[in-house]
């Protein structure tokens, strides 16, 4: 009786959060979806009409769509390298025994907090600046030349500042399993003659399996949304080098108004993510019980 | 029981580890010395030592009024973080203390809900934005941060109050409270703690936002990282005016960020590392 007026009671709480929730995952997908169907131009309004597959099509016959494609691998792999062994190398440093280590862990987490268009100009003009960055200054003082980044080098400058950002969020997972291992496992290995090696491989990294998962999968989904570092330095350039598919349909829906194929690649772009979100639900959904 | 560590080993990861941490601080270090130093100081070459002039800061201020995305910030992040916190306060206690069979599938389609690529549905809401006039409003961006960070604040008020004992719940009915008093009385205290992680995580996510802050905005309602976005085809030379804004930009987030790393963990992992 009383369970039942709280039952009742606890449905109408969470229907605010479940009815928002659906209306903003259902209408706008089903929009796009709806729009990538059609032959729809913003330039040329009043000439909307039924496109059948062909934004699809388009999109997909288009060079630079498999450019982008590889790019957004090419991408998200870079970073997803750099940050998951620079993560567990300097999370295994930071957990030894040092002097101010409270500090240490404040200066390593705090690229994260830096929002991306900060990050990635601090890079392009403090940093990788041709004239006037640090890296020009160092080849300077060494006598090269120096080197033009975003020009020579433009995705790989671009996977630079994102794992720049994304090493502190991996180092700072990877740290919190590590500091959830047994220490007396270690030890009594340690006892029993295993070499660190033979630790790290068969006692530590076997603990943090379960983290470099969860940082693997998280962080492609926002990695396939890179966006506003590649706004910021290239502009996707020079030609598509640096075009990733976030940046693809971006430029299709604002810079070109193709409404139809922007939402087709909208559409590409929601079941390439997909596949990764399976599996990330199926690591967080066992830890649920 | 902590292992006896010889002191020389400690300095010697004390070195390695120091040096790693301000090799990676290093470009938010020398945007804050650049900051304080002129733009002629700015583009001589490498210089840790500037003359401390605080003109760029007000430059800024009177080129830019920046003021205005500053404050555009503060209201779109802390309003969006609140509306969402009155939608996700009760239906994470709902799931917490009166689940059902569903309520692990909810919390699962919810996290769903944040898989979607943002730039999937730019198209429709880049022309609702338009058409209905929310484009370049703050309303109209801070109910998009709400919208988008509502799971994340659902899931970490869940585990947060996951971990508050049913039995007190459960003595506290017992004794005849109602379901008002047993939120006012026994439910929020000990919730206070985790809706004050979860504002503070949902903030600085907020603050950080910007796919959708650069689409929606132009001028009036544009945030600091619409602003900071704009400064990417500079007219002229800005070395220390663009450090002294984007100083400025961060410095807040950046020291809320350092005391919620834990909660960081717990909200950005769904409670999957804890």
């Amino acid at each position: 009786m009383a369970t039942r007026q709280t039952q009742s009671l606890a449905r109408l709480m969470r229907a605010p959060a479940i009815i928002l929730l659906l209306i903003w995952m259902l209408v706008p997908l089903g929009m796009t979806l709806y729009y990538s169907f059609l032959n729809y131009n913003l330039l040329s309004p009043g000439t909307t009409s039924w496109a059948g597959w062909f934004n699809y099509q388009y999109f997909y016959t288009d060079p630079a769509f498999f450019q982008s494609i590889w790019n957004t691998l090419v991408l998200v792999l870079g970073v997803l390298l750099i940050t998951v062994c620079g993560g567990i190398a300097i999370a295994l440093l930071i957990d030894k025994p040092i002097f101010g280590q409270g500090i240490v862990r404040i200066l390593v987490i705090s690229p994260f907090f830096v929002m991306p268009p900060v990050a990635a100009l601090i890079w392009k003009n403090m940093i990788m600046h041709p004239s006037y960055g640090v890296f020009a200054d160092i080849a300077k003082f060494f006598g090269a030349t120096p080197v033009d980044w975003f020009a020579q080098y433009p995705l790989l400058s671009i996977i630079l500042i994102v794992a720049w950002q994304w090493l502190p969020f991996a180092t700072l997972i990877l740290l919190t399993a590590l500091q959830s291992l047994d220490g007396e496992q270690v030890e009594a290995a340690e006892m029993d003659g295993a070499s660190a090696f033979a630790r790290f491989t068969h006692l530590t990294l076997p603990h943090m399996s379960r983290a470099i998962t969860v940082v693997i999968l998280i962080q492609t989904i926002f990695l396939l949304g890179v966006y506003a570092e590649i706004l910021v330095t290239t502009n996707g350039g020079p030609g598509y080098a640096s075009t990733n598919l976030t940046y693809l349909i971006y430029r299709a829906a604002r810079l070109n108004f193709d409404i139809g194929g922007a939402a087709a690649g909208g559409i590409i772009a929601v079941i390439l993510a997909n596949i990764v979100a399976i599996f990330l639900m199926r690591a967080v959904g066992k830890n649920l019980d | 029981m902590a292992r006896a560590v010889s002191r020389n080993t400690k300095i010697g990861y004390t070195i390695a580890a120091w040096f790693v941490a301000l090799l990676i601080f290093f470009p938010i270090l020398y945007t804050i010395i650049t900051s304080l130093k002129t733009e002629q100081e700015a583009i001589s070459g490498f210089n840790l030592i500037p003359s401390f002039t605080l003109q760029s800061y007000e430059d800024v201020q009177s080129q830019y009024n920046y003021i205005r995305p500053f404050m555009n910030s503060v209201i779109i992040a802390v309003g969006s973080t609140i509306l969402a916190l009155i939608v996700a306060i009760p239906a994470a206690w709902a799931m917490a203390f009166s689940p059902t069979k569903r309520t692990k599938d909810i919390l699962m389609w919810m996290l769903s809900t944040k898989m979607m690529p943002a730039v999937a549905v730019l198209v429709p809401i880049y022309l609702i934005f338009l058409r209905t006039g929310l484009m370049d409003t703050r309303i109209g961006l801070t109910v998009m941060l709400m919208l988008i960070n509502l799971p994340i604040v659902v899931w970490m008020l869940y585990t947060y109050f996951r971990e508050i004992p049913g039995e007190i719940l459960e003595a506290a009915r017992m004794d005849g409270a109602t379901l008002g008093q047993e939120i006012v009385y026994v439910l929020t205290p000990m919730a206070v703690p985790g809706i004050a992680s979860t504002l503070l995580l949902n903030i600085i996510l907020a603050w950080n936002e910007s796919f959708w802050t650069i689409q929606l905005t132009t001028t009036n309602a544009a945030p600091l990282s619409a602003f900071i976005a704009s400064f990417s085809s500079p007219q002229g030379l800005f070395w220390a005016k663009l450090s002294a804004a984007s100083v400025m930009a961060i410095a807040p987030i950046l020291i809320m960020g350092w005391f919620s790393q834990k909660q960081l963990v717990r909200g950005l992992t769904f409670g999957a590392v804890k």
